[in-house]
């Protein structure tokens, strides 16, 4: 599609820095919006900027003024509870205006609890309910390869959510039919709303998991924006499998009191707790 | 297009139509795609695949990934038909009917065959007696209940055409091509087949020509018995409604649970605008064993039953 954006070849220093300042910007946005709204997510909103950043500044092709350009690439929230971090994303990204980021769960905001595609453009598909991302990413997959569209498409689905069986039923799918233009991220920062991964339903070894459902498999550290513009970027023609990035994370990643802390689930700020993590978000 | 009968002279299996039409569609559209969960027999599918074998997407047993998938196709900008036994479609993929079809709004086709008791011997687990109580509550989702092959085809032929998501009831049950005068298929309105001032019976479905089987006992009984074919749950066909209160006696007949389906869409507009004598045909409860026939008389759901039902709606008009 020549009105879209192809991504910037990877492993370049400046791409790298972009994308740390989008990440930051990222977070720094989603915890002001978390805060002012007292609701939301930040926990997670924060283990996955860094994976939104490189998808949206580094790796993805799409152009915010044709928000629905059939030959765009398609980025699915499956974890959809964190629209802090794909709001401020998208924002960051040119899909609408820095001013209604304020908005955040106000009445009849587009800026809804969790992300509504006839709402907010950018949006593929309305999540919220886990485990079900991934199965319609598989569908756009599917189209892909029927249509012959060299479009990609990412789901970054959180790892306790893998506990919903649809995501298993996808993934045998995506293995069956060799969706290589499929990426599956794991947001793998090993806590649940209520209690560590492996406390409550253990997925490890994940990899090995998803290895046995046909896919190829890179576990990398998931705030290594090097290591995530590598992996996601490669031409996945050279793959003849969906690609599985297990992105090990840490949930509230940035801020100290934050980092792996499961209160911070959808635990909100007060003042001060929201000064001190933006003085450590810089 | 007819389609041939597959059954006793006279009666035609829907599915037929269903599959006749399907293969119609997706020659003049290479968008058209089926989704199935291993169902391809079922949904009596075989011709599209040996013809199409790319587009069918069979996801295996899995309808939860087959409903999600058929959201993505349409992502990608195809027209896909997600056809699956109505039981597991709307029971085990409830919620991505909801969140990824309806919530979303996508031009998805959701076709639920053999639904209602059409698996008889096999139990409450295969019917799909909840269906349209689940469904029609999304506004986004249009519910059609046709009543024989032709507005089968017609009801494909609309859904293909139409830009959003879309529920059709398939049904095995052998019926009769309904005796239509002008037939035209009018989205969104009920079909009044048949007029009449003393009762009025709303049926959907198979259920509609044992409805008018039940209007020919009534006649020779000297009672005129209005039959509205209400194969549109959502939208619902108010005006018809309405009108057919004005007869002052008012049956549903449905192949589904007398909670929450036609009987209770029928009953809110009722209550809310033009209280009258009412009664609701179908199960009442999950169904013992029996076959499709045996059940279906067994609750009054044969022109028999449909007769008993409409004197006693007359027999409890409010005299004045």
């Amino acid at each position: 599609m020549s009105t879209l954006t192809a991504s910037v070849p990877a492993g370049t220093g400046d791409r790298i820095a972009l994308i740390r300042d989008k990440a930051l910007w990222i977070r720094r946005h989603a915890f002001k919006m978390v805060f002012d709204a007292q609701l939301g997510h930040p926990g997670g909103d924060f283990s996955a900027a860094d994976i939104l950043a490189t998808l949206y500044f580094g790796v993805m092709r799409y152009d915010p003024a044709v928000p629905r350009a059939p030959g765009r690439d398609r980025f699915i929230m499956s974890k959809g509870h964190c629209t802090g971090a794909i709001y401020a994303c998208l924002c960051a990204a040119g899909y609408f205006p820095e001013a209604e980021l304020a908005t955040y769960m106000r009445p009849l905001t587009r800026l809804a609890g969790h992300p509504n595609r006839n709402y907010l453009p950018g949006i593929e598909t309305n999540t919220g309910p886990l485990g079900h991302g991934f199965p319609v990413g598989v569908g756009i997959a599917i189209a892909g390869q029927l249509t012959g569209s060299d479009h990609r498409t990412f789901v970054l689905t959180g790892d306790g959510e893998l506990q919903e069986g649809s995501n298993w039923e996808a993934a045998m799918t995506a293995g069956h039919r060799k969706l290589n233009r499929l990426t599956l991220i794991v947001d793998r920062n090993r806590l649940q709303q209520g209690a560590r991964t492996e406390e409550t339903a253990g997925l490890d070894p994940l990899d090995d998991k998803f290895r046995a459902f046909g896919f190829h498999v890179e576990m990398i550290d998931g705030h290594d924006v090097g290591a995530l513009l590598a992996v996601l970027g490669a031409d996945p023609a050279g793959r003849d499998k969906p690609l599985c990035v297990i992105a090990n994370t840490v949930k509230g990643k940035g801020v100290s009191f934050m980092e792996d802390n499961v209160s911070w689930h959808h635990g909100v700020p007060n003042p001060e707790q929201f000064a001190q993590a933006m003085k450590e978000l810089i | 297009m007819s389609a041939a009968p597959s059954t006793a002279a006279g009666r035609f299996d829907c599915r037929d139509a269903f599959a006749r039409t399907l293969e119609e569609l997706a020659e003049a559209d290479s968008r058209i795609v089926t989704v199935v969960n291993d169902s391809v027999g079922s949904s009596k599918l075989g011709a599209f695949k040996k013809r199409w074998p790319d587009r069918t997407v069979n996801v295996g047993i899995a309808e939860q990934n087959m409903v999600g998938v058929g959201a993505g196709l349409a992502n990608g900008g195809l027209v896909p038909f997600v056809s699956a036994a109505a039981c597991f479609l709307t029971g085990r993929a409830l919620e991505q009917i909801k969140a990824d079809i309806a919530y979303s709004n996508v031009n998805v086709k959701l076709c639920g065959q053999s639904p209602g008791i059409g698996y008889g011997e096999l139990g409450p687990t295969h019917h799909s007696i909840e269906d349209l109580a689940w469904l029609r509550l999304f506004r986004e989702l249009k519910v059609i209940v046709p009543a024989d092959p032709w507005e089968t085809a017609e009801a494909m032929r609309w859904a293909a055409a139409h830009d959003g998501p879309v529920f059709i009831r398939v049904s095995r049950f052998p019926v009769p091509a309904l005796d239509r005068a002008q037939p035209t298929f009018a989205p969104g309105k009920a079909e009044m087949l048949r007029s009449g001032e003393d009762v009025a019976i709303l049926a959907n479905g198979v259920m509609v020509h044992l409805a008018l089987a039940a209007a020919d006992q009534l006649a020779a009984e000297g009672v005129a018995a209005r039959v509205v074919n209400m194969s549109w749950m959502n939208p619902l066909d108010q005006d018809a409604i309405l009108a057919a209160a004005a007869t002052g006696a008012v049956v549903t007949v449905e192949e589904a649970s007398v909670r929450g389906g036609l009987g209770g869409a029928v009953a809110e507009v009722l209550a809310l605008n033009r209280p009258v004598p009412m009664e609701i045909l179908g199960f009442p409860d999950f169904c013992p064993t029996g076959s499709v026939k045996f059940l279906f008389d067994r609750y009054g759901l044969s022109a028999d039953g449909i007769a008993a039902a409409a004197r006693k709606a007359i027999g409890r008009k409010v005299r004045s």
